[in-house]
C-alpha cells in the first residue's frame, strides 16, 4: 500500500503574484531560468508525481538545488505546495498535506511524521535527553511518561550514557544519532531525512547508513532519504528517484538506475559509481548459447552480488549459469560479462 | 540676509507650539488619570523603598552577597559585594542607596514587562519594527530633560516622574536586544520545531525565548545601567535617592559630597553589572 503519493506536486517560492505567473510559465514549458527572468519566483519542484510504499526507503537524489529537498519537506509542510496533492495514508483513508487544515497537519507532524535535518538542529541549551524528548513534549506528555520512551530510543542508538550531555559535548556522528532518536521517539511511521549524513566524516557516514539499515530491518518505517551521493542512494534505497532542476528524470529500483540510466545526467551519476556494490548476477548475464555446456554443480542465484562473482571467477575460473528459484537456467556469467559489468557495458553492445 | 533665508525664518511653523498646546490638552483633560496614574505608581515604589529599608542593612548585604554566590559560585564577587556595600554604609548613604535600588529595579521591570513582549513581536513582524526603530532612537536621543518638562507637568513633582523619564530613557535597549535576539534564532531550529508539531506559542516558549535568553539578558543588564545613569535626572525633578546629593553637591560647590555621593553610585553600578553579566553557558549558540 502507498504510504506517500506525490500527485503532479509543483512548488514555487516567490510571492503569491509571482508564485501564479510562475506555474502558467511552466505550463508553457519554460525552463526555470526563465522562469526566475521573468517572475521573480523560484521554481523548486516542477510536477512531481510518485508513490512511496509502505516500508520501503525512497532515496531521492541530485545535485543540489535539484529540487530534493523542497519535494521532501512538502510531506511535512516545511514548505508549501503550490500545486498539486501530498497524500499520506491515514487511518484507512488519505490526507492531503498541501489543503489540509493546521490541526491535521498538527497532528501529522506529532504522530505520524518525523524528521531528521543535515545540520542535525539539535537545540544547544537541552540536554540530549530533552532535545530527544522534543516531540513528546510538544506533543503533551508528562516528564516521566517521557523519559521513559526517550530512554528506550537512546538505548536504540547507544547513545543512553550520554542522556544528561548536552550537543556540544559529543561529536557530529553521535549529535546525528540524538537527531534520529529524537525522530524515533514520536513512534511516527514515516520518516523524513534531508540528507543527514552528509555533514559527517566518509568513516562515520558509512557506519551511521548502516545502523540505519539495521534499525530499519525491526522498524519497517517508511522512510524518504534525501541524498547528493549515489552510492549512498544505491545502498540505503529500495527505490531511487533522481531529480534534474526541479524534475523526477528517472525512478526505479538501484539496478535499473545503474544499468540503464535514462539520460547523460543520471549516467554522470551512474559512472562515479563502483560497480561492484550494486550490481549482481540477474544485471550481468548473458543468455545461453545454443549448445552450451551447463554445469549446475556451478550455478548461482539471480541476486549473487558482482563482488563475489568477481572472487568465484577469480578461484574458479570458466562460465558460471545463472538459475532462478525453479532451477531454470535465465543466463550466464563469464569473465566477459564481469569485465563488461566494470566498464557498465550492457552485454553485446559492441565493443 | 538673503530673501529665501529670511522667508523660512519668517514663517515658523510652530512645532513647538504644537507639542505645547497637546500636553496642555492632555493636563487638562485627563488630570485625574494621569495623578490616579501617578499615585499608584508612587505607592508601588514606596512599598519597595519601605521593603528595603526595615531589613537591617547588615541583613540585606548578605542577602546581596548569598545572591550573588547562587549566581555566579565566586568568592572573589562575593567579597566585592560586601566591601562595596559596606563602603556605601560608611559612606552614610545607605537609606540614599536603597532608594536608588528601589527606583532602578521599579523602572527595569517596567522596562521589561514592556521591552520584551514589544521585542518579541517586532522579531516576528519586520514592518513593525520598521516602524518602530525612529521613536527607539528619538527616546534614546532626545535630551532628557526635554521630556522633563511634559512628564512634570503631567506627573507633579516625586518618584513618578523620575521613573517614567528613566523607563523612556532605557526602554530601547530591551526592545532592540529581545528583537535581535528572537530574530537571530537559527532557522534550522525553528524548522525542527514545526517538523515536531509545534504551535506558534510552543516555538516561541521552547525554541525561540530559549535561545534568545542570553541576548535578552544582556538587554536587561543594559537596561539597568542605563536606568542608574538617569537617577541624577531624576534626582532634579524630586525623586529621592543617590542623585540627591550630587545635585546638592553641585548646587553648592562642595567637592567631597560630591566625590562620595558619585562613588556611591559607581559602586552600584559596579555590583548590579557584575551580578547580572551572565557567565558565558557552555555551548549555546554551539550545537554543531
Amino acid at each position: 500500500m502507498d504510504a506517500i503519493t506525490f500527485e503532479h506536486v509543483d512548488v514555487v517560492f516567490g510571492n503569491r503574484a509571482g508564485q501564479k505567473a510562475a506555474l502558467d510559465l511552466i505550463d508553457q514549458g519554460a525552463d526555470r531560468s526563465k522562469v526566475l527572468e521573468e517572475t521573480g519566483a523560484v521554481v523548486g519542484v516542477r510536477d512531481a508525481t510518485l508513490c512511496i510504499d509502505e516500508g520501503e526507503i525512497c532515496v531521492l537524489m541530485g545535485l543540489s538545488g535539484s529540487g530534493k529537498s523542497s519535494l521532501l519537506r512538502c510531506v511535512n509542510g516545511l514548505n508549501t505546495v503550490s500545486r498539486g496533492k501530498v497524500l499520506i495514508a491515514d487511518s484507512g483513508g488519505t490526507v492531503d498535506v498541501a489543503s489540509c487544515d493546521a490541526a491535521t497537519l498538527r497532528r501529522l507532524r506529532t504522530d505520524r511524521i518525523a524528521m531528521v535535518f543535515q545540520q542535525f538542529a539539535l537545540m544547544p541549551w537541552r540536554t540530549i535527553r530533552e532535545n530527544v524528548g522534543l516531540g513528546l513534549e510538544l506533543r503533551g506528555l508528562s516528564r516521566t511518561e517521557r523519559d521513559r520512551l526517550v530512554d528506550e530510543k537512546l538505548a536504540l542508538v547507544r547513545l543512553d550514557q550520554w542522556a544528561d550531555k548536552h550537543p556540544h559535548e559529543l561529536s557530529g556522528g553521535m549529535q546525528q544519532r540524538v537527531g534520529l532518536a529524537r525522530a524515533l521517539a514520536t513512534d511516527a511511521d514515516i520518516l523524513l531525512m534531508d540528507e543527514p549524513f552528509s555533514a559527517l566524516d566518509p568513516l562515520i557516514r558509512e557506519h551511521l547508513q548502516e545502523e540505519l539499515l539495521d534499525l530499519q530491518r525491526s522498524l519497517k518505517k517508511t522512510i524518504v532519504f534525501v541524498s547528493h551521493d549515489l552510492d549512498e542512494a544505491l545502498k540505503i534505497g529500495t527505490h531511487i528517484a533522481i531529480m534534474e532542476g526541479g524534475r523526477i528524470v528517472q525512478y526505479g529500483r538501484p539496478e535499473e538506475i545503474v544499468t540503464q540510466p535514462a539520460n547523460d545526467y543520471v549516467r554522470a551519476f551512474v559512472g562515479k559509481v563502483n560497480p561492484l556494490n550494486v550490481l549482481c548476477a540477474v544485471s550481468l548475464m548473458r543468455p545461453a548459447r545454443d549448445g552450451e555446456d551447463i554445469d549446475r554443480e556451478r550455478a548461482v542465484g539471480l541476486d549473487t552480488p558482482m563482488r563475489e562473482l568477481v572472487a568465484l571467477a577469480r578461484d574458479r575460473g570458466g562460465t558460471f549459469p545463472v538459475l532462478d528459484g525453479s532451477g531454470t537456467v535465465l543466463g550466464m556469467i563469464g569473465e566477459h560479462e564481469i569485465y563488461d559489468g566494470l566498464l557498465r557495458r550492457r552485454s553485446g553492445d559492441a565493443l | 540676509m538673503d530673501p529665501i533665508s529670511a522667508f523660512v525664518e519668517d514663517h515658523k511653523l510652530g512645532l513647538g507650539r504644537g507639542v505645547k498646546t497637546f500636553v496642555e490638552w492632555l493636563t487638562d483633560n485627563f488630570y485625574a488619570q494621569f495623578r490616579a496614574f501617578s499615585d499608584s505608581l508612587g505607592w508601588a515604589i514606596e512599598g519597595v523603598i519601605w521593603l528595603l529599608s526595615v531589613v537591617p542593612p547588615i541583613a540585606l548585604i548578605a542577602l546581596v552577597a548569598g545572591l550573588a554566590w547562587w549566581l555566579h559560585r565566586s568568592i572573589g564577587l562575593v567579597a566585592l559585594v560586601v566591601a562595596g556595600l559596606l563602603l556605601i554604609l560608611n559612606l552614610g548613604y545607605w537609606e540614599a542607596t536603597t532608594e536608588t535600588l528601589a527606583l532602578v529595579l521599579s523602572a527595569t521591570l517596567v522596562c521589561v514587562l514592556i521591552g520584551v513582549p514589544v521585542g518579541i513581536y517586532a522579531a516576528h513582524n519586520r514592518w513593525f519594527y520598521s516602524g518602530i526603530r525612529p521613536i527607539l532612537d528619538l527616546m534614546q536621543t532626545i535630551p532628557t530633560f526635554v521630556y522633563l518638562i511634559p512628564t512634570l507637568m503631567l506627573f507633579g513633582l516625586g518618584v513618578v516622574p523620575g521613573l517614567i523619564s528613566t523607563v523612556v530613557f532605557a526602554v530601547p535597549a530591551p526592545i532592540r536586544l529581545t528583537e535581535l535576539g528572537v530574530r537571530n534564532v537559527p532557522k534550522p531550529l525553528i524548522e525542527a520545531g514545526e517538523a515536531f508539531g509545534a504551535t506558534r506559542w510552543q516555538l516561541l516558549l521552547k525554541v525561540e525565548l530559549p535561545h534568545a535568553m542570553p541576548t535578552i539578558m544582556a538587554g536587561v543588564t543594559q537596561c539597568i545601567m542605563l536606568s542608574l545613569s538617569m537617577v541624577v535626572i531624576a534626582a532634579l525633578v524630586g525623586a529621592n535617592g543617590l542623585g540627591k546629593p550630587v545635585v546638592r553637591a553641585l548646587n553648592t560647590v562642595n567637592i567631597a559630597q560630591g566625590f562620595e555621593a558619585g562613588l556611591a553610585i559607581v559602586i552600584v553600578a559596579i555590583l548590579m553589572d557584575r551580578i547580572m553579566r551572565q557567565s558565558e553557558r557552555p555551548g549555546s549558540g554551539g550545537g554543531h
